[in-house]
Formats: C-alpha cells, structure tokens, sequence
C-alpha cells in the first residue's frame, strides 16, 4: 500500500508550513503555493508527511492511499 | 419547433421505466451500442456517465444547456429550436437512471423553455418526471459541472474540490446526472432510431454527427450539424465559404488550440484526427482567423478575459493566470524577449493541474497553443513591428462592440 500528497487548491492559503516540514516532497510555486512530489511518499518520509498533513493550518493537504 | 411539429416529424417516444419492460439497461444499452460521447466539451462515453448514476438512491438530472464559452452558440440555438428534442432525451435519460426530477440549467432563453415544458404539461406528457428550468450566472466556470452541482444545491456558482464526483454526491447530496444539452439531442435520436441509424453517419469509431459553432472569417456564422469524419473545411462550406485567405483555426473554444491554415484544411473532424493534429474537439467551435489579423492581438485579449473568469478560490489560478496573460501581452507587444518567453513558458507548466476545475489546464493549453502557431509573428513583433489591436475582432468575447 503505498500513499501520495494531495493538497485541496481550494483551502489552501499558501502558508508554506508543509514545505518547511517535508522539502524532500514539496516545494513552493513563486506564488507560494505548494508543489507537490508526484511520487508514493517513501516509507523514510512518512512521518514527516503525516506531520505536515496534521500541521497545516487550512487542513488543506491530504494522504491519499492508491 | 413547437410540440405539434416536433411530434410530427420526430414521432412520440416510450419511457421503459428503470427496471421496467425490457430491464434498466435497455436504452443505456442502446447508447452505449450508438457509440455516443458528451458534446459538452469532454468527450466522455454517455453510457458511463449514465451507468454510473442507474440506481443509486433518488437520482437528479442535470441538462447541462448553460454554455459559458463566449465563442459557442450551439446549446443556445438548441433550446431555442428544437427545446423538445432536448427534452425529451432528458427525460428519457432520467427515466433510464431511476430519477424523477429534472433540471435545466440555461444561461439565456429562460421563458422559452418555460413554454415548452408547459406545452408538455398541457399534452399530458412526462407526467412521471418533473421538470424545471433555472437560470445560470453568466460566468464561465459557473456551468462547469461541479460549479453548476453546488449553484442547483444553493450556493454559489463555483467549482468544488473533487472528489466526491456529481454522480457520488451531487444535488443537495444526491447522485446527478449532468449531460450537455446537444447529448440529449442526440439521446433521444437513439431512442427512437435505434443504434444502427444513429450509426449511419460519421465514422467506426466516431459515429454520429456534432453540431458545431462556426464563426470568424466565414459567409454566415452560425452553428451547423455535420457528420463525423468529414474534412474540417467542410464547415467553412457549411457556413457560406471563407471571406478571406485563411490564417489559422481556434478549434474547440477558448480552452482549444489554433491549427495553422494548412493543417486545419486537411483534418478531419473527429476526436481522434484533431488530437493527433494537436487540438481537441471541446464544444464544437471553429473560429476562422484570417490573414489580415493579428493572431497575437487577438489571443492576449482572450487570455486576458479568461484570467478574469478564475473563479479566485485557487491560488495558482488566480495568481498564474493574470501573470500568463500579462506575459503573453508583453511579447505580443514587444516580440519574442527571451526572458518573458522562458518565463512564461515555466508558468504554463506551473498552473497546470492545480486547480479544482481545469479553468488553468484550458487557458494554459489555449496560450501555449498560441506561442506555437504564431511563432514567426512572435519574430516579427520583436523586428519593432506589433500589430493594433483590431477594433472589431475575430475573437468574440462578452460585452464586445458590434461590427456595423
């Protein structure tokens, strides 16, 4: 079972906190809003991604099992 | 057309009933046989989108007759002519899925569909299916599918965050059906014809025939019906010919692509061809370009209306978008500055995909598709030589003046 990075564009207000907490899966767009690893998160960065998700103060961005 | 006429030529229809004579799947059958695909814009299979909502709880169906594509006039001309062909493939639709409320959603021409739903009522007709008629906020994303699923729930006319889909959860939390306007058309063709006819024209895997919006440099604008797999310029025949040697072709609308003249010429109208040609079908809109114009001018106006349609809810919609339209106007103005082009070139790929609706896939696509065809006017404006804005141009957007 493997797991990916979704983020709701609607919610999100490009507070940045994700890519500060996992920049190995996000990086942020001139405008601030996130760019996301299309990739399955790897098991080492799991946490970190789980972080981000519980942390981000719009609950903008998702896990989201294939 | 008024009902008497329509029943004259067409003949009147049966509704089977979902799990009624002949099973659920009878008339979906039938389409999916038929081979029919959406007009809206997408191109989806219809027997999956009806699939998907057949019996699930309550259903709603959505007939999806507001066009928001400023270039497109087909659905209009529709409801305006033949509103009881639409209607009646809406209700055999609604039937076929199990549900008994049906919404149209228009832009414009609210009381003539008004009357002909009355006219039904007052023949006894569709006496299981209730059908209303509800006017559409004249924005282009509002009658994007999830746009128009929340404005029909009460609120506002703006795309949501997918999924659920409408056939998940749709009208006030109930499974939606929302097909375009001219698919219904086309549905209840079927219904009464049979797959094999609606199979006589077009092509083995384009069956079928489209109407098309077909404006810009031509005799008569307007829309007109043909027949899948006929060559492109047979809608320029269609509409009276050219008025002008030909520059280039907006196929598909303002979220399509501009074949160069020649290119556009020799293709031939299905989905398949204009993709591999590198342009898409989308709602069926032909905009002739002629030579005379500036394809650059033109363009920077259009992705410039279309940076203010962003509905404002997603950040790289609602901040790309009017950077991309501010690129696009300065190499149009001042030629190809390799800074703005490699930067604008970035945000194209950028804003692509990072919206809830495809509003930044679509404009991204259109200006891309403009770097591309207008290359070498691209060099010319750079040699200190732009091109005025045109005072009436091809392009036609909401609020323009009217050429004399």
């Amino acid at each position: 079972m493997s797991a990916r990075l979704r983020v709701n564009p609607i919610m999100c207000q490009a507070h940045g906190l994700c890519a500060e907490l996992v920049p190995e899966l996000i990086g942020l767009d001139e405008w601030g809003y996130p760019l996301l690893s299309p990739e399955p998160v790897p098991p080492a960065l799991m946490e970190y991604a789980r972080r981000a998700v519980a942390d981000c103060p719009t609950l903008a961005l998702l896990l989201t099992e294939d | 057309m008024p009902l008497g006429e329509h029943l004259d030529r067409h003949g009147g229809f049966l509704l089977r009933g979902f799990g009624g004579d002949g099973g659920p799947t009878m008339l979906i059958d039938s389409v999916e046989r038929a081979g029919l695909t959406g007009h809206g814009g997408a191109g989806f299979p219809t027997a999956r989108k009806l699939r998907a909502v057949a019996g699930r709880r309550r259903p709603v169906m959505v007939v999806n007759a507001a066009e928001g594509e400023p270039a497109s006039r087909k659905d209009a001309v529709l409801m305006l002519t033949r509103p009881h062909l639409v209607l009646d493939g809406a209700v055999l639709a609604a039937d076929a899925v199990g549900a008994r409320e049906v919404i149209v959603a228009v832009h414009a021409g609210l009381s003539s569909v008004q009357a002909a739903i009355s006219q039904r009522q007052t023949a006894g007709m569709d006496t299981t299916i209730s059908i209303k008629v509800v006017q559409v906020p004249p924005a282009y994303v509002a009658s994007e599918e999830s746009a128009l699923v929340r404005f029909l729930s009460g609120a506002p006319a703006l795309p949501t965050f997918t999924p659920p889909r409408p056939y998940e959860r749709g009208v006030n939390g109930r499974s939606t059906l929302v097909q375009n306007a001219e698919t219904l058309a086309h549905l209840a063709l079927i219904a009464r014809h049979g797959d094999q006819w609606f199979r006589s024209v077009g092509t083995p895997t384009a069956p079928g025939s489209l109407l098309m919006t077909v404006a810009g440099a031509v005799q008569r604008p307007g829309v007109y019906e043909l027949a899948f797999g006929v060559p492109l310029s047979a809608a320029f025949d269609a509409a009276g010919g050219l008025t002008e040697p030909l520059q280039a072709v907006l196929v598909g609308g303002y979220f399509g692509a501009w074949l160069p003249a020649e290119t556009a010429l020799s293709v031939r109208l299905t989905p398949a061809d204009l993709v591999a040609a590198g342009a898409a079908l989308g709602a069926g809109v032909l905009l002739a370009l002629p030579e005379s114009a500036c394809g650059l001018a033109e363009s920077q106006r259009v992705a410039s209306w279309l940076a203010g349609q962003s509905a404002g809810q997603c950040g790289p919609c609602t901040l790309g978008l009017p950077a991309i339209a501010e690129d696009l106007a300065v190499l149009s103005r001042s030629g190809n500055t390799a800074n703005v082009r490699n930067r604008l070139e970035r945000r194209l790929r950028l804003v692509e995909g990072r919206g809830a609706c495809h509003h930044p896939d679509g404009t991204a696509r259109f200006v891309a598709s403009t770097l591309q065809t207008f290359a070498a006017d691209l060099a010319r404006h750079r040699r200190g030589n732009p091109c005025p804005e045109s005072r009436y141009p091809v392009l036609p957007l909401p609020g323009d003046p009217r050429r004399p």
